[in-house]
């Protein structure tokens, strides 16, 4: 069967401990956490946690059971398969020269992104997409004196209940 | 009125039932000892906490109640660690409180401060840390419940010191359970009715049966079920017991050390039947050659045993109670009928396996570890609760003890603690002081848990230990010899004390038998006294566990003598 990464967004109730038994079951039971984001739902009791993974539909069919079985999981979801929206976020430091000052400018436009802090010889770029878009932008903005970068997991959410 | 924290356990515990712990006193838990001391519960004071939550396990499954074990803080809450995971792999019921240091050093590195949730928290079903005396308890419950429900298994609870000490009004105390319900119901109906065609269907039908049988106390049912199709049925080590090993219906255990007939019935049958199983590797050995030519129906009340290794073609999410009941109501009812020559072949075949290779062994000039269990068997008349420690102690008295009652058989089955059987004994006859009950033991894991005799001596109970002394780690060697060119690396521990002489300075009673004929008379006076006994009988060092798989051969590829 055919791996690929998976999207898989877990409901939890949010106590202390909870991320670390999610965190324990991927690795005790051998799977590996690729991307994890999570924060609090309307409910302020309950967290989403989505988290991205490999492996093919049978892991993920044994992934999502075990899950289940942690007594503060309320509900697991398989969103690769869903429908879902998913976007990730990455904030870039760039070394500014005269050289790439404009040529930054520019890339911002075009990735739809945001320059979120300016100093006289760095500057922060924020830009959100899916997962392939993130890379891309990562790609093209290492040629331009990248820095370093911080990006998230992925969130998704369905789009129809 | 205002309750210490202490005292809201003991109330909790008391909503509970429970009448008996096994705990081991210290630091963090001087106020829990403090309020025991006034409480009419009883504990069994063990000598070490490896002792206490073996003994809340064998007690567990004897009596089908939830097993408490009691302990402190640091050394005292990593001890049972090895007992929890047992409890865990064989889904026992078990709720071990452990004392952690005050809530204002958690996390300093305070005495005896060992983080027990993290520690536990792959082998348990759920643990949890008292943060407020406020939560105490509905944790305490929580706990029980979870314990119990669904696929059962151990639950921890880590309570800190000030918060036993500390003070709560009775009124604010909440009992409500908080727990999010995730058991969603399933329908059996329509899964049972596609269950009944490939029953129909069925020329060579084979059940298996597992632990969640019992745990599911569906024994009745199985026997039922059994007789009403007139199927051939091989129960594992964990479900031992289910099925009366004496009715003619029984192949015994399959697997690694399964019989003949109950390993080539599943490699040839065309529907298995399993009720209560997991496909533990060492039953199915090689998968690819598991129930090759079989469409598999798969009951067990945990989904994430179905389809783990064992492909189904249907599987039922579910506890094996309900679903038999229905199935044999719908056998009985609708005049449900397989034609009695459509089987007969297979039962004729059967009966041919079981008469090519019946369990056997050959007697000699010394003692045969096979003949001292058969011989237990007999003067006991089955009626024995037998525990065992792990190796070739336990899979001689799976195959020569004939289980016909359930819960008589107590064994760590997933985890093979060396070191279970004596402390397991020892809950299992606080449990059910009316039985016999005896550890079959080798003489390398009695010493792993020895220290036990004096809580057994201490609380007069009458647990029997036979030793089958062979100065070997048996099990290790058996593979040395088959695998290891007979390179006895480590295995060889002839240095073994003299059980005699050790179960008398613990104030038991010691005998040993060193020839066959010694074997009847000698467990025959270890059967009559009413006193902790070590019985150790010197058998033949080099003895194997036979029929045998090859680890990682099909389990119809059986040696079956040396």
């Amino acid at each position: 069967m055919e791996v690929k990464e998976n999207t898989i967004s877990i409901l939890v109730n949010n106590r202390p401990d909870v991320l670390a038994r999610i965190a324990g079951t991927f690795s005790g039971r051998g799977f590996n956490i690729e991307s994890i984001s999570a924060n609090i739902t309307r409910n302020p009791e309950i967290t989403r946690i989505v988290i991205t993974t490999l492996g093919n539909r049978e892991t993920v069919i044994k992934l999502e059971k075990q899950l289940t079985k942690i007594i503060d999981v309320l509900e697991v979801k398989d969103l690769t398969r869903a429908n879902a929206a998913c976007r990730e976020m990455v904030l870039v430091r760039m070394k500014l020269t005269d050289a790439n000052q404009v040529k930054i400018m520019q890339t911002v436009d075009t990735l739809k992104g945001k320059i979120v802090n300016m100093d006289v010889d760095t500057c922060i770029l924020e830009v959100t997409g899916g997962k392939k878009d993130i890379d891309d932008a990562l790609a093209f903005l290492d040629k331009m004196g990248m820095d370093d970068f911080t990006r998230t997991g992925v969130v998704a959410v369905e789009r129809q209940k | 009125m205002k309750l210490t924290g202490a005292q809201v356990l003991f109330e909790a515990l008391q909503k509970e039932n429970v009448d008996t712990i096994f705990g081991f006193p210290g630091g963090a838990v001087l106020d829990i000892f403090d309020e025991l001391y006034r409480r009419k519960i009883r504990n069994i004071l063990v000598r070490h906490e490896q002792g206490a939550i073996h003994a809340a396990d064998g007690y567990a499954r004897v009596s089908g109640k939830v097993g408490v074990c009691l302990v402190t803080s640091g050394p005292g809450a990593t001890n049972t660690v090895t007992g929890i995971a047992n409890a865990f792999m064989d889904s026992i019921p078990v709720v071990v409180l452990t004392g952690q240091v005050a809530t204002s050093l958690i996390g300093g590195d305070a005495f005896q401060e060992v983080d027990i949730t993290g520690i536990t928290r792959p082998c348990t079903k759920h643990n949890f840390l008292v943060r407020r005396i406020d939560d105490l308890g509905r944790i305490v419950r929580e706990a029980f419940h979870i314990a119990r429900s669904g696929r059962p298994g151990p639950v921890l609870i880590d309570i800190p010191k000030d918060i036993t000490k500390s003070l709560i009004e009775d009124n604010d105390i909440s009992w409500t359970l908080s727990l999010p319900n995730n058991n969603k119901k399933v329908s059996i109906e329509d899964a049972c009715a596609k269950a009944l065609d490939m029953i129909r269907q069925a020329e060579r039908p084979l059940v298996i049966s597992g632990g969640g049988v019992l745990l599911g106390r569906a024994w009745d049912e199985l026997r039922t079920f059994v007789k009403l199709l007139n199927v051939p049925i091989t129960s594992t080590l964990m479900g031992l017991g289910a099925f009366p090993a004496s009715d003619p219906h029984w192949l015994g255990m399959p697997g690694m050390h399964g019989t003949y007939y109950a390993n080539m019935a599943i490699s040839n049958c065309d529907l298995l039947i399993a009720l209560g199983v997991r496909f533990d590797d060492r039953v199915t050995s090689k998968l690819d050659a598991f129930a090759p030519h079989a469409k598999v129906l798969h009951v067990d009340i945990d989904p994430a045993s179905i389809d783990k290794f064992v492909k189904t073609n249907l599987s039922i999410a579910s506890d094996c109670k309900p679903v038999l009941q229905l199935l044999n109501k719908w056998i009985s009812d609708k005049s449900f009928t397989m034609p009695e020559k459509q089987t007969k072949a297979w039962l004729e075949q059967i009966q041919k396996w079981k008469e090519f290779a019946p369990l056997t062994y050959c007697q000699s000039d010394k003692i045969k570890p096979q003949y001292v269990v058969e011989t237990l068997y007999r003067l006991t008349e089955g009626k024995a609760i037998i525990s065992t420690e792990v190796g070739q102690n336990q899979m001689w008295a799976a195959q020569f003890y004939h289980f016909d009652y359930p819960n008589s058989f107590i064994t760590s089955g997933g985890l093979g603690t060396m070191g279970y059987g004596f402390p397991a004994a020892i809950g299992a006859q606080v449990a059910r002081p009316d039985k016999v009950v005896v550890d079959i033991a080798g003489d390398g894991s009695i010493q792993m848990n020895i220290q036990e005799l004096a809580t057994a001596v201490n609380y007069d109970l009458p647990v029997k230990i036979v030793i089958l002394n062979n100065g070997f780690l048996g099990m290790v060697r058996q593979w040395q010899e088959l695998f290891y060119g007979k390179r006895y690396s480590h295995s060889n521990i002839n240095n073994v004390p003299d059980f005699v002489k050790l179960a008398e300075a613990y104030g038991a009673v010691g005998l040993r038998a060193t020839r066959p004929e010694e074997v009847e008379a000698t467990l025959r006076k270890g059967l009559d006294v009413a006193k902790t006994v070590i019985m150790d009988f010197h058998v033949e060092p080099e003895e194997g566990v036979y029929p045998m798989v090859s680890p990682g051969a099909a389990i119809s590829d059986m040696v079956l003598r040396k």
